[in-house]
């Protein structure tokens, strides 16, 4: 196959929150069986980009196709069986706080088949294995670090066995080591699995150490995508500040301002305007 | 003028917004009663954990309406009528109104709350992705739980009174006992036990779906579920004593 299918397509999105336009015309298209990393700048609607794609927020206009769906044209019952066919991992876990470690990984189990109890504890327990925290199942999310908490929480969403794997900034917040643990599960899970990752995430030198290929938002578009190596080729401004972390370029040190001058000089600051 | 006549809108439609809400629970109420075990847990969590404060209060408020009620009616030389006073009070009037207000302020800000950090947490969000509905899965069992918890609550806080009148009439201030309770058994009829009943599913019903519709729909940061859990007690309070103003008109 020279030009697979992609699983997520997306097309001439438009969307708008709040009054301002978040995407223009966005172009997108997520290779199967590959991990992706989509990055940018904060604000630039990374998060929202996910919840596009699992439906939970509705395109103003073009669309987003989802492993030959449209989320946001689905009923409620299918939205939620192509939902089950994804897993998504939260900033924060987003572990039920009421459920120890273990029933928080059986949770979509128990929701969603009738497996015997022994066949549960298997599934549960190989997830919890293939993370790393097999010993900890007893214990309350409240006892866990948030590094351990978030490899639960990515322990839950492969528990169905999801076609695609989503991650919403798996390092925001985590120390070094943890953030190697998570970097190197994206990567493993994805090969062992065969799942398709999508990882948003801004740390540039470690998701491109793990990514197949990056897509670099701004302004509402994709500005540029590729394999890492090509990022790093790429001689445009916006991906040099980007992928370089330099302070000032196309996304500007200062935020909008009057005269600098006149504003310290007191003048008024409609008429210096 | 113009935000005044805004204001009155946003409360029309806040109020709108919350009947469509009541009514989606009551739409999911049937399902959510396959899973008895998450309601058993929430009637302990909304009941069992507030009989206490539950008990303490009856108590107190039955023996504050013994003394008034005693030193009132030995005005007009009819003490034994306290036990029909404090009876008729107590199951018509403060028992639901007064264990709606303790339920609003200790189970339904405990609701409002923990649904708020859950919305605030992603953990509803991380239920929707599991392909899980949190109104029927989280919200419902909630709403049942203090909608059963709260009629066995007044029920106790009536009864608890009850006996604190009597402690308060009968064993310190002297009134007879036999014609405490025998006056009480001849004059407090099935109506005011009726009354009593509805008014507190009512006031249960309308406490519950304010708490969590509050912290449903919070907004996601530490300030909203703060927010909502203060919304919880006002708006409570505003609708129960409003409700019982127009249950009461009803019975008459």
């Amino acid at each position: 196959m020279n030009q697979p299918t992609p699983i997520v397509e997306i097309r001439n999105l438009n969307y708008a929150a709040g009054g301002r336009a978040i995407f223009k015309g966005l172009d997108l298209n997520i290779e199967r069986g590959k991990v992706s990393a989509i990055m940018g700048p904060s604000g630039t609607g990374k998060t929202t980009l996910l919840r596009l794609i699992t439906g939970q927020a509705v395109p103003d206009s073009g669309s987003v196709i989802v492993a030959g769906k449209e989320p946001s044209k689905l009923t409620r019952p299918e939205l939620y069986a192509l939902r089950r066919r994804m897993g998504m991992l939260f900033q924060n876990g987003a572990l039920l706080t009421d459920l120890t470690v273990f029933e928080n990984v059986a949770f979509p189990l128990r929701e969603h088949t009738t497996l015997p109890e022994r066949l549960i504890r298997q599934l549960v327990l190989t997830k919890l294995q293939a993370v790393g925290l097999r010993g900890a199942a007893g214990l309350m999310p409240g006892e866990l670090s948030g590094g351990m908490g978030r490899r639960v929480a990515l322990a839950r969403s492969i528990v169905m066995d999801p076609e695609i794997l989503i991650y919403d900034e798996p390092f925001a917040g985590l120390d070094p080591i943890s953030m190697g643990v998570i970097l190197r599960l994206i990567r493993r899970l994805n090969d062992a699995l065969g799942l398709t990752s999508i990882v948003v995430s801004h740390d540039v030198l470690e998701i491109s150490s793990v990514a197949d290929m990056v897509f670099l938002l701004s302004g509402g578009k994709v500005v540029a995508g590729g394999s890492p190596h090509e990022m790093d080729l790429n001689a445009s401004q916006i991906v040099r500040q980007f992928m370089g972390g330099l302070a000032d370029g196309p996304v500007a040190f200062h935020y909008p301002a009057p005269d600098y001058f006149g504003e310290l000089l007191g003048r008024d600051p409609e008429a210096t305007q | 003028m113009k935000d005044l006549w805004n204001k009155i809108l946003d409360s029309v439609i806040t109020l709108g917004a919350m009947v469509r809400f009541l009514l989606r629970l009551i739409r999911e109420t049937p399902r959510a009663l396959l899973r008895v075990n998450l309601i058993i847990q929430q009637v302990f969590n909304a009941g069992a954990l507030s009989l206490v404060i539950i008990m303490l209060s009856g108590l107190f408020v039955g023996m504050v309406l013994g003394l008034q009620g005693f030193q009132l009616l030995r005005r007009f030389g009819s003490e034994e009528a306290l036990g029909t006073a404090a009876a008729i009070g107590l199951v018509k009037e403060l028992g639901p109104v007064v264990t709606a207000l303790l339920f609003a302020g200790r189970a339904g800000t405990a609701l409002a709350s923990e649904l708020g950090l859950m919305r605030a947490t992603d953990q509803l969000s991380a239920m929707e992705m599991m392909a899980v509905d949190p109104i029927q899965r989280v919200v419902v069992p909630r709403f049942l739980g203090g909608v059963i918890a709260m009629p066995l609550l007044a029920a106790i806080f009536s009864m608890i009174g009850i006996y604190g009148a009597q402690l308060i009439g009968v064993q310190i201030m002297g009134v007879d006992s036999g014609s405490f309770w025998s006056q009480m058994r001849a004059s407090v009829g099935l109506v005011d036990i009726n009354e009593g009943i509805v008014k507190s599913c009512v006031f249960g019903i309308a406490c519950s779906a304010i708490a969590v519709y509050e912290g449903y729909h919070a907004t996601p940061t530490a300030e909203g579920v703060g927010r909502a859990t203060t919304r919880t007690v006002v708006t409570s309070a505003v609708v129960v004593l409003f409700l019982d103003y127009l249950i009461t008109a009803a019975f008459l």
